[in-house]
């Protein structure tokens, strides 16, 4: 089976890390650079669009961006961070969730075809240095230091002895885990999605193009199997960007709480 | 060998999970700058249309309920004026009873002693002829009898019986004897 498809002397090169990795277009800017600006102008101007002649009785190009809004706005924000508090986040949540959105839906645009978020910067960036900060502010602000800290470290309701065991599990999550994992949750799946469908595809390719006639066919699996991952990659993209901003907001309530 | 390591080196500067300084710092501007437009523009936006919308349709809903007051009032104030119509036509034809009661009264009254009057003046008048034809039959009477007995005796008793009055008398007598019987 080996000597069969190796008949050519092609040798089929598996897509790795090196395809995440592709040279710059022009001087230093890469194409990731490219679609994240991209994504801003898009997000930017679909909103600022939609919003620019805004009737009681919307369009339907407004009804959507209501849609939007109003699923960042009370389906994650209202929901996680309550009623009281939740309208100084809407901003916050509504700019990770269609960012994240947008950008992990590259990934299965044609021509673009690349999830920024498969590069750990983009994801550790929202995470590290905005997610992270805002909830711990946010915090430290409602409840003061000190009563933050008794909130976040010692949750209410265990016995004595159990916080030996909890305080130290309730400070590495909140302090090292919960950015961390945010983060890399979304890569990690922008990033295998990515991989699975170049393997596919290039898969199919190398096997139309390179192998005997009798293996040639299969390549047409492969490519049906790259069209259904890409539909599945959608869905994952779709849902990454909810949990992304779900747990931000999840995150920021509680903080926000006064005993959970 | 050369190709190898070259591969390996290429690999070991493409760690995925090392981020890179110029994207860490492209991402979080961006995401800033579109954080700023959301919060600066688009949010204030959609949370201006919402509460307007709160507000239409609170505002319709006030005006709806007015409406409903108002009508209730009208309904009020007609059922009220109904109500005094069916009383004030009551009162016309009680009056209107009471007055065609006493008309009648009066009328029968009226007619009663209209009837009285007639009997009374019938009864005078039969008393009035009564008297008279007593008078002119004892009057006859007298004179037959007169008449008669000096048929009988045989000379004129005419002079003598005017003269005396016997007749007279005698039928006065007659009239107080049978009166009580005809009583």
């Amino acid at each position: 089976m080996g000597r069969l498809v190796l008949a050519q002397g092609e040798e089929f090169n598996p897509p790795g890390v090196r395809d995440f990795f592709l040279p710059p277009i022009f001087g230093a800017v890469t194409k990731p650079m490219v679609l994240v600006v991209l994504s801003v102008i898009i997000i930017a101007g679909f909103f600022l669009l939609a919003t620019r002649n805004m009737k009681i009785v919307p369009s339907k190009f407004q009804f959507a961006a209501e849609s939007v809004y109003d699923f960042g706005r009370n389906s994650i924000a209202r929901e996680q961070i309550g009623s009281k508090d939740f309208r100084p986040f809407v901003p916050l949540i509504l700019t990770l969730f269609t960012f994240i959105l947008v950008n992990n839906i590259f990934g299965v645009i044609p021509v673009i075809q690349f999830p920024t978020f498969s590069h750990i910067a983009f994801p550790l960036a929202l995470a590290v240095l905005v997610v992270y900060p805002v909830y711990h502010f946010v915090g430290f602000r409602r409840h003061g230091f000190k009563g933050y800290l008794k909130n976040q470290l010692f949750p209410a309701g265990a016995p004595k002895a159990v916080y030996l065991l909890l305080t130290p599990i309730e400070f590495f999550q909140k302090f090292f885990m919960n950015p961390i994992t945010l983060a890399v949750r979304v890569f990690g799946a922008m990033f295998a999605g990515h991989l699975i469908l170049l393997v596919f595809t290039l898969g199919g390719e190398f096997l139309l193009l390179h192998a005997d006639w009798p293996l040639k066919p299969v390549s047409i699996i492969s490519w049906v199997f790259a069209i259904a991952m890409t539909f599945l990659e959608a869905f994952i993209q779709v849902l990454q960007a909810y949990i992304f901003a779900l747990l931000s907001a999840v995150y920021i309530g509680q903080a926000l709480a006064s005993d959970h | 060998m050369n190709l190898t390591a070259e591969l390996i080196l290429a690999e070991g500067e493409l760690n995925p999970v090392l981020p890179h300084t110029s994207e860490i710092i492209l991402g979080i501007v961006a995401f800033l700058l579109l954080l700023f437009v959301i919060s600066k523009f688009v949010a204030p936006r959609f949370e201006k249309l919402y509460a307007e919308r709160t507000e239409k349709i609170e505002g319709g809903i006030k005006k709806a309920e007015q409406a409903q007051a108002d009508a209730e009032a009208a309904l009020q104030q007609y059922q009220a004026q109904l109500a005094e119509a069916r009383a004030e036509s009551a009162r016309i034809r009680d009056d209107a009873r009471a007055e065609a009661e006493q008309i009648k009264e009066e009328l029968r009254a009226q007619a009663q002693e209209e009837a009285a009057r007639i009997v009374a003046q019938g009864e005078a008048r039969l008393a009035a002829q009564r008297a008279q034809i007593v008078a002119e039959l004892r009057a006859d009477l007298g004179r037959q009898a007169v008449a008669l007995a000096g048929r009988i005796v045989g000379e004129s008793l005419e002079d003598e019986a005017r003269r005396r009055g016997t007749v007279d008398r005698f039928l006065s007598e007659l009239d107080s004897v049978s009166a009580p019987a005809n009583k």
